[in-house]
């Protein structure tokens, strides 16, 4: 295995297949997402997005192919081992853990996670990480208080607390009202700033337009474009595939 | 150590002097109650700092304390006392983590059924040898009274009590709050949830065995339908559901007013214990889900206290 560089790619998938029964999720997928790069994953409802974030962070097990991060396989890998290694997520059903306050939800992030803290190095970090996503002044709320936004970004401080190496956004901004969204789109792009390395799952094309710096393209599980994202939505199959074939 | 962490010591420590003092009331009867109430205060304690923070219920306590009795019962010809306690925590440890690796993936139900079933497969097993070494069962006999089982058993309490409070401020007693929120979430952040239950599991396996191991000079006679009797597991279930597994100090507050009680019922109604038995599981679940320590803090909320 190369020596890792900064031409590696950070996330690699190779081939990477999962099948339900006969029914072919995401089929032989191939894309890299390199170091400091925000990388879309876009396509129509049903086209094997979350189920591709699925089986980079660990939730599912790929029926072949696979995945590297930095050159290192964690195909095989157990969910909490790639977290360890440096993936961390959000869900599309936001997660957040409900008998705790929202410093706890934060530092559970930072205890178990890439780069592990405890005590108050731990309680320090997790609140560096809730005034960075917009949470000061709200730790010591439990989560049942908090706004829909509010938990979205709890969950978001709680994987930036881990340090990853890679970050997993699977529709981080769906469900917010226009006012939240510019909050959420604004946020995202103080993170793609500070040079982070982030894989979104997203259907906001405005989102889409002003974070990625690139985009695949999923329809039927396969990919079927893959560029900038003026390059992929323009690309007449794009088109075709979240618009019918009649309106191509 | 905070204030208030050194308020808990102090009232601890008292508790446990107060409680250590039982023997010298002379009381006979009361002695034995003591007995009983600090052996399940030992059961119930360790059998919620698993089931709390996880919902798993266990009825694998018979299991631990029968294999903990047996340790005394056939180790008290080859070896002091003293060295058996310490050989049956090492027993009932190994035993919680095999348990635990073969269950603890899978879901609740499986737990619940396979713990059950494995007190009667390590019974049938004893009854099976015994028989064929012809022997029905094993005589031990010490110069132990109830006072010194009843210190022990004190003594015993006094270590499940300081590692609750030690697990509670740890990295696993974290993953374990956690894991009780969202499994997914916990192996999502890093948590090695197989492993962080095996290990918790095992706490509750190791005290059980020794408590097993120190209440076998009072039976004198072992025999397999004592040592692992199931009634056992189920008490322990429901005076720690009665007293409420979200506290370290809840079991105890269920299993003083339930011995009291089950002591009043098997005197005047031996017939029918196990009916009541019932009877009384159900009132919990229906009345008290959260058990006396989420009445207890309804109504300290409701008055205004709040904040511990």
């Amino acid at each position: 295995m190369a020596v890792p560089s900064s031409s590696t790619p950070v996330l690699s998938l190779r081939g990477a297949t999962k099948r339900f029964g006969g029914l072919v999720a995401v089929n032989n997928l191939d894309f890299d997402v390199m170091e400091h790069q925000v990388m879309g994953l876009i396509g129509p409802n049903g086209s094997g997005k979350s189920t591709t974030l699925n089986l980079i962070s660990g939730a599912l097990r790929p029926s072949a192919g696979s995945i590297l991060l930095r050159g290192a396989p964690i195909t095989h890998l157990r969910a909490h081992a790639i977290a360890r290694r440096g993936v961390a997520r959000t869900f599309q059903l936001v997660r957040v853990l409900p008998s705790m306050t929202v410093l706890e939800n934060i530092r559970a992030g930072a205890v178990f996670g890439h780069r592990r803290r405890w005590g108050h190095e731990a309680d320090a970090f997790a609140t560096q990480m809730a005034e960075k996503v917009g949470l000061a002044g709200k730790l010591a709320m439990r989560v049942s208080q908090l706004t829909y936004i509010d938990t979205k970004r709890v969950e978001l401080a709680r994987a930036l607390a881990s340090e990853p190496r890679v970050l997993l956004l699977d529709e981080w901004l769906a469900g917010l009202n226009p006012t939240e969204l510019g909050e959420g789109i604004a946020l995202v792009r103080r993170l793609r700033d500070e040079g982070r390395t982030i894989l979104l799952v997203e259907h906001v094309m405005d989102a889409i337009r002003s974070l990625c710096d690139a985009c695949v393209v999923m329809a039927a599980g396969a990919k079927i474009a893959e560029g900038t994202p003026d390059e992929v939505l323009s690309d007449p199959e794009v088109i075709r595939a979240y618009l019918g074939e009649e309106d191509a | 150590m905070t204030g208030q962490e050194l308020r808990a010591l102090i009232l601890s420590t008292l508790a446990l002097a107060a409680a250590a003092a039982l023997p010298a009331l002379g009381s006979s009867y009361w002695l034995t109650m003591g007995v009983t109430i600090a052996m399940y205060t030992v059961l119930a304690t360790s059998w919620a700092l698993f089931s709390g923070p996880t919902h798993y219920i266990s009825l694998a306590t018979a299991a631990f304390f029968g294999v903990g009795t047996y340790t005394t019962a056939i180790g008290i010809e080859l070896l002091p006392y003293w060295t058996l306690l310490p050989i049956a925590a090492a027993l009932g440890a190994v035993m919680a983590a095999l348990v635990g690796f073969a269950t603890l993936r899978l879901s609740g139900v499986y737990f619940v059924i396979f713990t059950l079933g494995l007190a009667e497969f390590v019974r049938q097993i004893i009854t099976w040898v015994q028989n064929l070494t012809g022997q029905k069962g094993l005589y031990v006999l010490t110069d132990l009274t109830e006072k010194h089982i009843y210190w022990q058993l004190l003594g015993l309490a006094a270590l499940v009590y300081l590692a609750g409070w030690l697990i509670a401020r740890s990295r696993l007693g974290f993953a374990l709050r956690i894991i009780g929120d969202d499994e997914e979430v916990a192996r999502h952040v890093g948590i090695d949830t197989a492993l962080a239950k095996i290990v918790l599991f095992m706490v509750p396996g190791a005290v059980a065995a020794v408590a097993g191991a120190m209440l076998a000079p009072r039976y004198i006679y072992i025999e397999p339908s004592l040592a692992f009797t199931p009634m056992l597991s189920f008490q322990v279930v429901i005076m720690a559901l009665l007293g409420g597994t979200g506290r370290l100090w809840g079991a105890v507050v269920g299993v003083i007013p339930f011995t009291l009680l089950w002591e009043a019922i098997s005197a005047s109604f031996p017939n029918q214990t196990t009916l009541l038995l019932g009877v009384a599981f159900l009132v919990i679940v229906y009345l008290l889900p959260r058990g006396f320590v989420g009445l207890l803090e309804d109504a300290r909320r409701r008055l205004g206290g709040g904040g511990w």
